[in-house]
């Protein structure tokens, strides 16, 4: 015996602060793939687009959409690093980690940003402006060490540069203020 | 409009500090004034022409003539002869040393070259988005040609003969990973191509997938063929996502002109290729981890047997190939096994892409027989270490290879070779290390790469990498004894030995290759307490230059852990034992006394 | 469109080739001007498309016409992206290294208009360099 297919209303938790046009938009994305169980982390990538992380009640979400168990959902998520279960800063801040960076000063250019932000690596600023993290390798070697901002990038970046990028968009912030 | 008619280039751009080439300039221009041809003829200061050792060159442009060791005394001459009458100045003519027999033929300037481009053979040249530029450098012809010429079982032969080894890392033999799967009993087989280029400073398949993805999705057609799959699987990188736009642009392009799908060039053949994003695991390059990521569950190695020729993707036979691996396909069903077999040494066949990076002075992307030693690839391809100093090592193979110092960079490069000096192939980064790199931080910095990956399944692997890290953490702030290096040796082999898959396998190698070259790195940092590179963090802390220092206390007044000593109007001291490295008295001195670590 | 068989494609080929001709001998019977512009991930990281923007905007600018502008992959001289390689009938091909929107301009005004090379800005083509 099949059972009945979940409406979307009934797989959204109750109350919710994420906006509803992503459920639907993910719905609908779910609705559409052919070999659903196989297509688990490329949903998780679908959902960490439209919500920018992935919370709890997403992946409940996800895992019924799905008709798994949440278990498998978290385990999945916790295993890759690139899915994130915390909200994000309005600008995210990546250190390139690869050898190359590193050989040419990365270590030095993230505690700097850790000095800068007064946060550990993988947080958020207070102010919710900043979210740092080091990346693996993502191939602008030629440009080592290499920090992103969203997706400027900012190649040969020094100690002292360091101090210029976070400035320039806390600047850019204040004017869209 | 003034035309200039012909260009002497002169090398020596931004990167040749060689004072001689201002007065060649100088000494070619008042000789062109003295013919009054200075506004048809442009001299011109170019990047370096990477035969230093033949002095000073100079190529005329559009002639194609290269001079070599001109000199000031010999602009009359190039003036007088070449420009005014016409005729080549042959004394000074560049006589190639004998052409080799892998000429590439893009390449007109005559010299002998250390590149050779077969799976970047299109990179740079053609534009991705367009699936006409690749037909017009022979693309899908090779599909073309096995689909209506050969049996699966001649293609595999073919790519067996050619001698062509994964480039990702193993090296293992191409032809019989299809030979197995072509074996394997099953009507639904699969061949997956490994994009999940997780190697630090490895950056070769993203330029492939970025610069000719077509090469990858037409070795896959023929590997589809080879091997019996009607479905094939591009397991990339979300990291890349320029190489996944590329990518599926392609597909659907090969789609539209039937190169792909049912029936492909009416051979009853049907393939097609889909796409499945990696999320951030480097053990997903291991293939059995790959394959448990494509079916969208977490990425643990599985054990082996069976092999994934025998039980894959979906329990069903699938061969798992690296981007590069395939992007050496098509030339090789195009020329032949025999053509291909030709290039490299006994065990290694074709060529190796490195990405070659660092403390070099070109950074770049560089294709290579196997067999060019490694010093042809860092000095001459690469123009030595940057800012003029001492080259210290090379480390191949990321966190699963080793170092490989100066006393073996005439090592011909092919897979055996590597291994023999205590380094592996691996998917091709190539990191050079200056003076200033120091050892015992490098091995540290892998072994917080493999420890931070390992998936968790094995406990060798999971806890093992962690207490190395724990060592060697201790080694690089201060606190190691000798004991520890005893421990460091002891854990190597059993982690390696026990480990489940190549992941953990591999991951001592960075730490066992050091401690081999450079155990006296490790001997200064737990007996005599220093860094000599200084970079390790117990060594790496803020200075006050006593000679600028005027005792204004501003730096005591700022230090949060108050670990600066002295009193007004005296010469103020840090007290490295509490610094922290924050860096506040650096920016608190107005009269730059206080001195960063790592430029003291 | 679909292609069927070996000789269908090679008819297609020879008349994509006429394209391409340009980028390996330097000869072309439609006698055009052919930019490329490694816009591989650092390409585009170093500025690529800055510079790209700034040869459009100066080939529109000075109406030029008989010019191609092609977006390629990895040149390979990562260490003078952003990279630009001016390909004219009857001349080997020139790369340039280090092309900011300034240097763009002055490819399009002097190389492309006046056939000058630029000063300081060519990178080498032996293939012996990375």
């Amino acid at each position: 015996m099949s059972q009945p297919e979940l409406q979307l209303e009934d797989s959204i938790p109750a109350t919710t602060d994420l906006p509803m046009e992503h459920y639907k938009t993910l719905a609908s994305y779910i609705g559409g793939l052919e070999d659903k169980k196989g297509s688990l982390i490329n949903v998780l990538h679908k959902a960490q687009e439209l919500f920018g992380y992935l919370p709890k009640e997403v992946q409940l979400f996800i895992a019924r959409k799905l008709d798994m168990p949440a278990a498998k959902v978290f385990g999945v998520v916790s295993f890759y690093s690139y899915f994130t279960t915390e909200p994000v800063g309005k600008y995210t801040i990546s250190i390139c980690m690869g050898t190359a960076c590193f050989v040419r000063g990365a270590e030095k250019v993230l505690e700097e940003f850790k000095k800068e932000l007064d946060i550990e690596n993988g947080e958020t600023t207070k102010d919710g402006l900043f979210t740092m993290k080091d990346v693996r390798c993502i191939g602008a070697c030629g440009l080592a060490p290499v920090v992103f901002l969203d997706d400027q990038v900012f190649g040969h970046v020094t100690v002292d540069g360091v101090r210029e990028i976070l400035k320039k968009y806390r600047k850019e912030h204040e004017h869209a203020d | 409009m003034d035309r200039m008619r012909s260009h002497i280039m002169v090398c020596g751009g931004t990167g040749c500090t060689s004072p001689e080439s201002e007065v060649l300039i100088d000494a070619l221009k008042s000789e062109l004034e003295k013919v009054d041809y200075e506004k048809e003829v442009n001299v011109i200061r170019t990047g370096c022409f990477g035969l230093c050792d033949q002095g000073h060159v100079v190529k005329m442009y559009p002639d194609n003539i290269h001079y070599v060791n001109v000199k000031k005394e010999d602009a009359r001459d190039i003036v007088n002869e070449h420009i005014v009458k016409g005729r080549p100045v042959s004394r000074l003519m560049y006589v190639a040393p004998e052409e080799k027999k892998n000429e590439n033929k893009k390449d007109q300037t005559g010299f002998s070259k250390k590149q050779y481009r077969i799976a970047l053979r299109n990179c740079g040249l053609i534009d991705p988005d367009d699936i006409y530029d690749y037909i017009a450098f022979r693309g899908y012809e090779g599909l073309a040609r096995v689909l209506e010429e050969k049996t699966p079982s001649e293609v595999t032969e073919i790519v067996k003969q050619a001698g062509l080894r994964g480039r990702g890392g193993g090296g293992f033999p191409t032809g019989m990973k299809w030979k197995f799967t072509l074996r394997s009993p099953g009507n639904e087989k699969y061949i997956i191509c490994n994009a999940d280029e997780g190697d630090p400073g490895a950056f070769m398949d993203r330029s492939i997938l970025e610069g000719d993805p077509h090469s990858v999705i037409e070795a896959m057609a023929i590997g589809g063929y080879a091997t019996g799959a009607n479905t094939g699987i591009v397991y990339i990188r979300a990291e890349y996502p320029l190489a996944i736009k590329r990518l599926q642009k392609a597909i659907t392009q090969a789609r539209e002109l039937g190169l792909l799908g049912k029936n492909i060039f009416n051979s009853q053949f049907d393939f097609d290729i889909e796409v499945k994003l990696g999320a951030g695991a480097f053990v997903c390059g291991e293939e059995t981890a790959l394959i448990q990521s494509v079916e969208g569950s977490r990425g643990e190695p599985m054990k082996k047997p069976p092999f994934p020729s025998e039980s894959g993707y979906l329990g069903k036979p699938t061969t798992v190939n690296n981007v590069e691996t395939l992007a050496n396909i098509p030339s090789i069903i195009l020329n032949g096994a025999d053509w291909f077999s030709g290039i490299g040494t006994e065990s290694s066949k074709g060529t190796k892409v490195f990405a070659l990076a660092g403390n070099v002075k070109n950074v770049g992307l560089v294709e290579v027989p196997m067999g060019t030693t490694l010093r042809e690839i860092i000095f001459d391809i690469g123009g030595g270490i940057r800012g003029d100093k001492e080259f210290k090592a090379v480390q191949t193979g990321g966190p699963s290879g080793g170092v490989i110092t100066s006393a073996d960079l005439d090592t011909p490069i092919d897979y055996e070779s590597l291994k023999k000096i205590g380094s592996i192939m691996g998917s091709g980064g190539m990191i050079v290390m200056d003076e200033d790199t120091c050892m015992v931080n490098i091995s540290k910095f892998f072994l917080e790469f493999t420890q931070d990956e390992s998936c968790g399944k094995c406990t060798p692997c999971r806890v093992g990498t962690k207490r190395m890290h724990e060592i060697l953490d201790k080694i690089t702030k201060g606190q190691g004894s000798e004991e520890d290096l005893d421990l460091l040796e002891e854990l190597a082999p059993m982690i390696k030995d026990s480990a489940l898959c190549g992941l953990g396998q591999t991951a001592p190698n960075p730490v066992l290759s050091t401690l081999h070259y450079y155990r006296n790195e490790y001997e200064d940092h737990v007996i005599h307490k220093r860094c000599t590179a200084n970079a390790c963090e117990a060594w790496n802390k803020y200075y006050i230059d006593p000679g600028k220092c005027i005792g204004c206390s501003l730096c005591a007044k700022a230090c949060p852990v108050h670990c600066i000593a002295g009193a007004a109007k005296e010469i103020h001291v840090v007290d490295s034992a509490k610094c922290i490295s924050c860096g506040i008295c650096f920016r608190a001195c107005k009269f730059d006394a206080v001195i960063k670590p790592m430029e003291r | 469109m679909q292609i069927n068989s070996l000789d269908q494609l090679i008819k297609i080929r020879e008349g994509a080739m006429k394209k391409v001709n340009l980028r390996e001998s330097g000869e072309d019977a439609e006698s055009i001007t052919e930019l490329m512009v490694g816009m591989a991930t650092c390409g585009i990281a170093a500025g690529a498309q800055e510079a790209l923007d700034a040869l459009l905007d100066e080939i529109e600018q000075q109406a030029l016409e008989n010019i191609r502008v092609v977006k390629v992959g990895c040149i390979g001289y990562c260490h003078s992206e952003p990279l630009v390689q001016v390909n004219m009938p009857g001349g080997e091909p020139i790369i340039y290294g280090n092309v900011d929107a300034e240097r763009a301009k002055e490819i399009i005004q002097r190389h492309v208009m006046k056939k000058e090379l630029l000063d300081n800005a060519i990178l080498n083509k032996t293939f012996n360099k990375a």
